[in-house]
């Protein structure tokens, strides 16, 4: 038994005009569509330019090389903070390393160009022996040990970082310094094809950083060769970088290829781009601002909302007889 | 003035770009997308989603004056109320996140900080043209006067340009060329504004 479907209302009849505006009506859809997508995406690229996608993976911890020096860590528990550690993955993606790239991803993404064997270190200045070291004779001179030590950024954020290195001041005292050495400087290699970015002017190349002499024997400051038990990434200043942490994070100078004994203040790469923003010392201190931004809190990779700055970040019980009689205002 | 069916999508179009903009945002945010320190990108890209569209808003009328193209002057007001939400959000982050509701620490943040105060007089001075941004405040304030209160918009780009030209540390490439093209719509109106006061003075006999 069929039926013939009952004939639609008149009323649900599309009227005549309307049935000819269909194509119309399709058109807009596709301009709105269209455009939607271009202002969506033009909005976005535009919003993302200048941080570069951090990558998916975290990188892969290198291994000591093939020939390079038995890598064997001591634990001291004297040089640690009680503080959870900054997962490897930050410390090794969100980097500023300027010669590998200015965002914070990119030097984890150029750091193949960057070659840490063969290394070597050109001691020069007022040292009894001016000489150039291997970075496998550093490996084997001095037991490497870990140190977990809090790292503050001049841009307040800050992180916790187990260091593999040895003391600065030990390989100090291996040189001899004269009595005419009052500061030490540290220079990053100057090499475009394995730093591409310093074909870039945004500073003045080869980065420098300095001390002054009581600093650099300074039973904190360390030199590093690794972190997380492994040898440094590329990123991370490979092979050799230094770790001042009561100072600024710029202060550590990475991929150092001299170290150099000088009697005067050495003219240091962040300082003379910005005298006013970034003071030799660069001593961790939650009173004095950095002209654009408080210094009195910083982020700590991993939370949300800010925590306090802690004076020379938080070692001053160590470091703060450095400074005896200093205006920390003035030498910032 | 209703648009003309032709361009009835266009300011829909542009909302929904915008939505689509910050939909994205929003969802690499919530996957863990955006880095090691993801308050901080988020804050940056919010502040250049805004500034795109402020920019973008004061170079509807150069393009109409040189191009002679009409649609930009359709989603002008809407460019400005999508930065103007914007600027909302970037400044809610801000306050919340990053300062955590602390506004004693703010203030002291925006009386010391000339890019925060730059970027804060960028925020008031928005609100008032946000707030008079319907027909009916256009009639209820008349045409001249709204005209004047609007200009204000050139003092809020070039603030928000100085903004982001004091926030960056070494590379100033992104913020001068927004720069740039915020001066280069001036120099367009100033020269249209020229041309017409000289059409208008009568001609020497």
């Amino acid at each position: 038994m069929s039926q013939t479907p009952p004939e639609p209302k008149s009323s649900e009849v599309t009227p005549p005009e309307l049935y000819a505006r269909r194509r119309e009506f399709l058109k807009t859809s596709g301009l709105y569509v269209a455009t939607s997508a271009a202002v969506g995406l033009g909005l976005s690229q535009l919003s993302s330019l200048g941080s570069a996608d951090p990558p998916k993976q975290p990188p892969p911890m290198p291994k000591p090389a093939p020939g390079a020096p038995e890598w064997k860590i001591e634990k001291r528990g004297e040089f640690t903070v009680a503080e959870p550690l900054t997962e490897y993955g930050a410390v090794t993606t969100y980097n500023n390393f300027y010669e590998l790239g200015l965002s914070k991803s990119e030097p984890a993404e150029q750091a193949f160009h960057l070659k840490p064997r063969p290394w070597t270190v050109r001691v020069t200045g007022q040292v009894a022996k001016p000489q150039t070291l291997d970075i496998d004779t550093l490996l084997r001179w001095f037991p490497l040990e870990e140190r977990i030590y809090r790292m503050r950024c001049v841009e307040a954020w800050s992180m916790v970082i187990p260091w593999v290195g040895f003391p600065l001041a030990a390989l100090i005292k291996r040189l001899e310094p004269t009595s005419r050495a009052k500061f030490v400087s540290f220079t990053t290699l100057l090499d475009p094809v394995q730093l591409p970015n310093q074909e870039s002017r945004v500073l003045k190349w080869p980065y420098v950083e300095g001390l002054r002499i009581d600093e650099a024997t300074h039973p904190l400051a360390l030199l590093a060769v690794g972190l997380y038990g492994a040898p440094l990434p590329g990123q991370n200043g490979a092979p050799l970088r230094l770790v001042v942490p009561w100072k600024y994070g710029f202060k550590g100078s990475k991929s150092i290829v001299e170290i150099g004994f000088v009697e005067q203040e050495p003219p240091t790469t962040w300082n003379r781009a910005a005298p006013d923003e970034y003071g030799f010392y660069a001593n961790v201190n939650p009173e004095v601002d950095h002209p654009r931004w408080s210094q009195a809190s910083e982020r700590r990779i991993g939370e949300i909302v800010r925590r306090p700055t802690l004076p020379f970040n938080g070692y001053a019980d160590a470091v703060a007889h450095l400074y005896r009689g200093m205006d920390l205002a003035r030498s910032f | 003035m209703a648009p003309k069916p032709k361009h009835a999508f266009l300011v829909p179009a542009f909302v929904t770009g915008w939505l689509l903009a910050l939909a994205q945002l929003g969802y690499r945010l919530a996957k863990g997308e955006l880095g090691a320190n993801p308050i901080a990108t988020t804050l940056n890209q919010l502040g250049l989603l805004a500034l795109a569209l402020l920019t973008a808003t004061l170079t509807c009328t150069p393009l109409k004056l040189t191009l002679g193209w009409t649609w930009p002057l359709r989603v002008r007001r809407s460019l400005g109320l999508l930065s103007f939400s914007t600027v909302l959000l970037h400044f809610a982050l801000y306050l919340g996140a990053d300062q955590g509701f602390d506004l004693a620490s703010v203030l002291v943040d925006i009386l010391k900080r000339p890019f925060i105060l730059v970027g804060f007089l960028a925020f008031l001075l928005m609100i008032p043209l946000a707030w008079t941004s319907s027909k009916q405040a256009v009639q209820r304030l008349t045409f001249p006067v709204w005209q004047q209160l609007h200009r204000l918009v050139y003092v809020v780009g070039v603030l928000g340009a100085l903004h982001f030209y004091l926030r960056v540390k070494a590379d100033h490439t992104q913020p001068l060329i927004y720069a740039a093209v915020i001066l280069a719509g001036f120099a367009v109106r100033l020269v249209a504004w020229r041309a017409k006061l000289r059409a208008r003075q009568p001609r020497a006999a």
